[in-house]
């Protein structure tokens, strides 16, 4: 008797194990198969994506996109120049930045801040190859840093947020609290603050970046709460929030509810008969860093060691104005005074919890 | 906030979490009461999820606000059919039933991410246009107190899950069926010798647990996920799994344990907005689900006892 319930607790956690293991050789092979012909003489970059897949309609895609895009200005096509290996967990990352590595890409990008710890690994083995990580920072002379000034973008969306709201309450939903997610943070409470000093922002964190349930969970209290328009960092706890607004929409057309994407435009998301929850998207450029890159390697001169910043002055971050009822011509002109400012270096926008202190001492 | 709204605040959303654990869990409780034990839940609500998305977006157009009903129903037949595939292997193979439903559940995740690759060519389904909205039930919505608390904004499938509780607590315990189907898993010898079908009994309830689970996953997906992707369940069917056992594989322990786990992870999230738990740091409060399960599984639930045959293929004449 004990011991079978030692088995089958054992056979659950195995399950779990190999369900996940699964997930992952099957994406292998998938990028097997175009990628065979590594050894190009032209110039060849390929991306190796975080957890959500090429197809996440999140950065993931975006990198994607911004390569193909690359890809077919020089006449390469998938596979032959470019190619994309996909993880579906953490133990992925190394494996497939080294395989694609052994497959002779010259340039290959991690997407995302999770694969940090694997490209400094690979880069120190490989110091021949060049690496670029997006979303932040590795200190290796062959590897390009792209970031993004979130907290630019972010910061408009604030004063959108600020301007549009009618409770004077906003939330802001988190997915891991981390430097990056700060980023996000410290912008939209500043920008929020910087036209409405009084205004009220309930911040909280999902704890990941998976979990729509608890993203929907989260989404229910703010609203009850009272805030009507809730800026979401979640990646794909974020549908729960776009879930929430809908069903509150639906039950109740007249309440005014909103919902700020993130990453790209969240337009589709927000949908619901006639009306749209979406007020606007923090919409980051990856496919243009990454493009550009690819483009700075084919050249000759790959910013090896360097840290790129894509902000609002190159638009690698803008605010989306898809929602035309939502975001008035009043809010766009707004915005785009704030962000002549920021460009213009007049305001400074706070990246942490702490500058975010200071700023609004400074209000 | 005063304790009447945050139990406002707290009920409804703990009902809306814990409807497709309960209905994955009754599943699981039928399985396991014949003696197949069901490691495939998992499996199962991955494949309600994809079929019930994947109807809603095809069909969504024809039946109008019918489509999410239609949609759960599907998800039902289909992964009931789909379940055979583990009642053929451990009740007619004898093959090792956690191996078999681990098989369903690596083919279900495959299958159903697949299949959106090729229909949709890209790796998630864009959002589904009718999905489950909460509603306020007429006349009960207006009762003081409770009415706010249970009635007001909530999903009909929770309600549906805690009816299903008891339809399935009546079906096995209060029924001729019932009383066969638990003695087929507690000893499969002595029901044979009465004359009782011990195979078919159990393809029923193997059949019954993939209908019960496509619901759940159908559920899920279309009230808090909104689309399908490989990400779309992750754990809820381990989840389902840990209620029934937490349970004691009875349909109302089932069903209390999957509402304690929403109640837990709606206490966590509803914590930083309630004042005096405002204060305690986030991850605690992140933890405190977890940390509520374990010491009720320690302290409060005693000894969990399965049915005796669970986990044995039942072979006709041997002893």
């Amino acid at each position: 008797m004990k011991k079978r319930k030692f088995l089958l607790f054992f056979a659950v956690i195995a399950s779990f194990s190999m369900v996940l293991a699964a997930c992952g050789t099957s994406n292998d092979k998938e990028a097997d198969k175009g990628s065979e012909k590594g050894e190009s003489t032209d110039y060849s970059a390929a991306i190796v994506t975080d957890e959500g897949g090429v197809d996440d309609k999140s950065f993931n895609q975006s990198s994607w996109e911004g390569l193909k895009a690359w890809g077919e200005e020089h006449g390469l096509s998938k596979g032959n120049g470019f190619d994309y290996a996909q993880s579906s967990d953490e133990s992925d990352y190394l494996p497939n930045l080294t395989r694609m590595t052994k497959e002779g890409y010259d340039l290959i990008f991690g997407v995302g801040f999770l694969l940090q710890d694997s490209i400094t690994k690979v880069a120190k083995q490989n110091p021949e190859t060049n690496y670029a990580i997006v979303d932040t920072v590795v200190e290796a002379p062959n590897v390009a840093s792209l970031t993004f000034a979130e907290h630019e973008g972010s910061f408009l969306a604030g004063v959108a947020a600020a301007m549009k709201t009618k409770t004077n309450k906003l939330g802001f939903i988190g997915g891991v609290d981390s430097d990056l997610i700060n980023k996000f943070e410290a912008g939209f409470v500043a920008g929020a603050k910087s036209v409405n000093p009084a205004i009220e922002i309930d911040i909280q964190y999902v704890g990941n970046f998976s979990s729509a349930a608890d993203g929907k969970l989260i989404a229910t209290r703010m609203y009850n709460d009272d805030a009507d328009i809730i800026y979401h960092a979640a990646g794909a706890a974020g549908n729960g929030v776009f879930a929430q607004a809908k069903d509150i929409k639906q039950n109740d057309p007249e309440r005014d509810i909103w919902v700020i994407g993130v990453d790209r435009d969240q337009h589709e998301e927000g949908k619901i008969g006639d009306h749209n929850v979406t007020f606007t998207s923090m919409v980051k450029r990856v496919d243009l860093s990454v493009q550009k890159v690819s483009n700075m390697g084919l050249e000759g001169d790959f910013p090896g060691g360097k840290i790129l910043e894509f902000g609002l002055s190159d638009d690698g971050v803008f605010l989306a104005k898809t929602n035309e009822d939502a975001i008035t011509d009043e809010i766009v002109s707004a915005v785009d005074d704030w962000k002549e400012k920021i460009i213009k270096g007049d305001v400074d926008v706070p990246q942490t919890r702490d500058e975010l202190k200071t700023f609004e001492e400074s209000l | 906030m005063g304790f009447i709204e945050l139990l406002q605040s707290i009920i409804p959303t703990a009902l809306f979490y814990s409807a497709p654990l309960i209905f994955t869990a009754l599943g699981g409780v039928f399985s396991e009461r014949s003696g197949v034990v069901n490691i495939g839940l998992e499996g199962l609500m991955v494949m309600g999820a994809f079929v019930g998305i994947v109807f809603n977006l095809t069909f969504a157009d024809v039946f109008g606000a019918w489509t999410p009903w239609l949609s759960i129903a599907v998800a039902m037949v289909i992964s009931a059919l789909f379940s055979v595939i583990h009642a053929v292997a451990s009740v007619s193979f004898r093959a090792d039933q956690v191996v078999s439903g681990v098989a369903i559940n690596f083919l279900a995740l495959g299958l159903g991410v697949f299949l959106t690759k090729q229909w949709y060519d890209k790796g998630q389904t864009d959002m589904v246009s009718q999905p489950f909205y909460t509603t306020d039930v007429p006349l009960l919505a207006d009762i003081p107190i409770i009415g706010p608390i249970f009635f007001q904004g909530i999903y009909i499938t929770s309600y549906v899950a805690i009816v299903l509780a008891l339809i399935a607590w009546y079906i096995l315990y209060k029924t001729p069926f019932g009383l066969r189907l638990r003695a087929v898993g507690e000893h499969p010898m002595a029901a044979d010798t009465n004359g009782i079908n011990v195979y078919k009994l159990r393809y029923v309830a193997v059949i019954i647990s993939g209908a019960m689970g496509g619901l759940g996953g159908a559920v899920f997906a279309l009230t808090i996920a909104l689309n399908f992707s490989h990400a779309t369940i992750v754990g809820q069917g381990f989840m389902a799994l840990a209620a029934v056992i937490f349970g004691k594989w009875h349909p109302l322990g089932a069903m209390g344990a999957a509402l304690f786990f929403g109640f837990a992870q709606s206490l966590s999230v509803i914590g930083a907005g309630i004042p005096f738990l405002a204060d305690v740091p986030q991850v605690f409060l992140l933890i405190a689900p977890y940390v509520l399960t374990i010491l009720a599984l320690a302290g409060f639930i005693g000894r969990a006892e399965a049915p005796r045959a669970n986990g044995d293929p039942y072979i006709k004449g041997s002893r």
